[in-house]
């Protein structure tokens, strides 16, 4: 279980930008639990990830995974359970390097980066069975540099790479925004695919009102800070985009947009 | 006629062999900033401090009558233990790379001047060197030439070959990945900061080391000998590198080593066309800022991280 206890975060502390997002915020998701995040911007969705994988300090409060507190634990060392794939294809792979070694990175995570080789060959076939199921033809491109790939090619290795150690929690930051339709498509149903093959706890922030509704068996709208929405089970069966569009304008015109 | 011609050929071969050997002394060096520019891509100032405190070490114990082998291996520990403390000035008190690097560099000055007991400049011509020794100088008449290029070769292409292998290891693949896209590293849950000092670690031994055996070759430690080592060896990589990315076979490794060898060729014709010793860091500056301009190589980079 992932808990988020009381927090408090503020931006820009002690000047004129001062700004309160979160003001004892709690939000806790069960294991085994697929949460879509909307919300518009500056709500706090991306924010509310990078508080749970330890990228940006909270003011007050706690987190707990599984029921230890890891509240100041490092960044570097949360990402042990967790996956993340981010907005940007380029920031889950390594461009420089070729598809094979950066399988082999992703292959070692959790296990001591010493001077052994760094990749094994025995695992090689085991690689190429993994890109082949992404239906990418990357199976044959083993040499190539990712950075030489497309961006759907590079946000499914990115995917690939953060699913294939054993993680519990993935979290998805937007992770189809900067895809076409198509693409986009194909990485949500690759998602969807692990997601359920592997049993992880996932948070998936989205635009997609569509994707949001259509995955996973729990969404969350967000906004200033708080949640607005919290649909699971039945509930969220029934919940329609149109809904979600409602309650969009609803906070627009409180707004006074 | 022939024999001006044979005259000419010769005094080529000499020029050569001079510009050879200072580019092989200088290639172990250019392989550890290829490790923080081009690996890492920390432009990495401490070599300034770290090349002649190799040879400040080894100039110094040499005298004391330690074995010149002896003296390398200390270096590159030496040299290590510097690029740990510019890693741990960058990563634990996030003070910018460029500016870590300046701090060791400065301090390093000191330093090696108290290595040497404040002498800026320890001869050690009469001394036994890794050149200079009874093995070597016993060896036949016809080879002794050379015999200088073929020990740099010796060491030069062992310590290629560390390098090579030692990026094909796991933790070779981290580091090739920290210079590449950090947050993959903190993906992989690793501290990329630990991954950084590793990397500044072992340029800097390799930088010391370096040093170390350009106090060997020329026999003696000048406190001077560190001003621009860092640009010296950014010319060697991005000459090297650039002249040989259409050549797919040859490592980077090795075209960093032949950049070495090059630009002292550059150096060498140059001074053979009239140009003053003094000239020479403006030559570097200039020829450095064209390439750079030319490679566009940093910006590039920039591009295909974002």
């Amino acid at each position: 279980m992932l808990e988020l206890n009381k927090i408090t975060k503020y931006y820009n502390p002690g000047t004129v930008n001062e700004m309160c997002l979160f003001n004892d915020f709690n939000l806790s998701v069960q294991n085994g639990e697929f949460v879509s995040v909307v919300g518009s911007n500056g709500s706090g969705k991306t924010s509310m990830l990078n508080i749970l994988c330890g990228s940006i300090p909270i003011d007050k409060g706690s987190i707990h995974v599984q029921g230890s507190n890891i509240t100041n634990m490092p960044e570097f060392k949360r990402q042990r359970k967790i996956g993340r794939v981010y907005q940007n294809p380029a920031m889950g792979t390594c461009p420089n390097m070729t598809i094979l070694e950066n399988m082999s990175l992703a292959d070692n995570k959790g296990k001591a980066f010493n001077l052994g080789w760094g990749t094994n060959k025995k695992r090689i076939e085991y690689y190429r069975e993994n890109l082949r199921s992404l239906g990418l033809g990357l199976e044959d491109k083993l040499d190539v540099p990712v950075g030489s790939l497309s961006g759907g090619q590079r946000q499914a290795m990115a995917l690939l790479m953060v699913t294939m150690s054993p993680i519990e929690f993935l979290i998805l930051d937007e992770h189809t925004a900067a895809l076409d339709p198509k693409t986009a498509e194909l990485i949500m149903e690759l998602t969807d695919k692990v997601v359920k093959e592997k049993q992880l706890t996932t948070i998936m922030v989205t635009h997609n009102l569509r994707y949001a509704v259509e995955y996973g068996n729990r969404l969350l709208m967000m906004h200033q800070g708080e949640v607005i929405i919290d649909a699971s089970g039945e509930e969220k069966k029934h919940l329609r985009i149109d809904d979600l569009l409602d309650k969009f304008n609803q906070i627009s015109i409180e707004c006074g947009n | 006629m022939l024999e001006s011609i044979l005259a000419v050929l010769e005094t080529i071969l000499v020029i050569f062999i001079g510009a050879l050997e200072e580019g092989l002394v200088y290639a172990v060096m250019a392989l550890g900033v290829y490790i923080t520019y081009k690996i890492l891509d920390f432009p990495d100032l401490s070599v300034d401090g770290t090349f002649p405190l190799g040879a400040a070490v080894t100039a110094t114990l040499i005298t004391k009558g330690v074995s010149p082998i002896l003296t390398l291996l200390i270096s590159f520990v030496i040299g290590a233990f510097a690029g740990m403390l510019t890693g741990i000035i960058h990563v634990k008190f996030k003070i910018r790379d460029l500016l870590a690097g300046i701090i060791m560099m400065t301090a390093l000055y000191t330093i090696n001047l108290r290595i040497t007991g404040g002498k800026s400049n320890v001869p050690i011509f009469m001394q036994k060197t890794i050149f200079n020794n009874s093995f070597l100088n016993g060896m036949p008449e016809e080879v002794q030439p050379y015999l200088v290029s073929i020990v740099l070769f010796f060491i030069v292409l062992l310590m290629k070959l560390l390098l090579d292998l030692y990026l094909k290891t796991k933790s070779g693949y981290l580091l090739r990945a920290v210079g590449d896209n950090e947050m993959v590293v903190t993906a992989l849950a690793k501290d990329k900061g630990i991954t950084k000092i590793i990397g500044l670690i072992i340029a800097n031994a390799y930088v010391a080391l370096s040093g170390s055996v350009y106090a060997q070759k020329s026999g003696y430690f000048d406190i001077y000998t560190g001003t621009g080592t860092m640009v010296m060896g950014l010319a060697s990589v991005v000459i090297g590198i650039n002249l040989l990315k259409k050549v797919s076979f040859v490592k980077a490794t090795s075209a960093v080593i032949v950049g070495s060898v090059i630009y002292k060729i550059c150096v060498a014709i140059a001074i053979y066309f009239g140009l003053e010793t003094s000239d020479l860091k403006l030559i570097t500056a200039v020829l450095f800022f064209v390439i750079l301009v030319a490679s566009n190589d940093r910006k590039r980079r920039a591009k295909s991280n974002a």
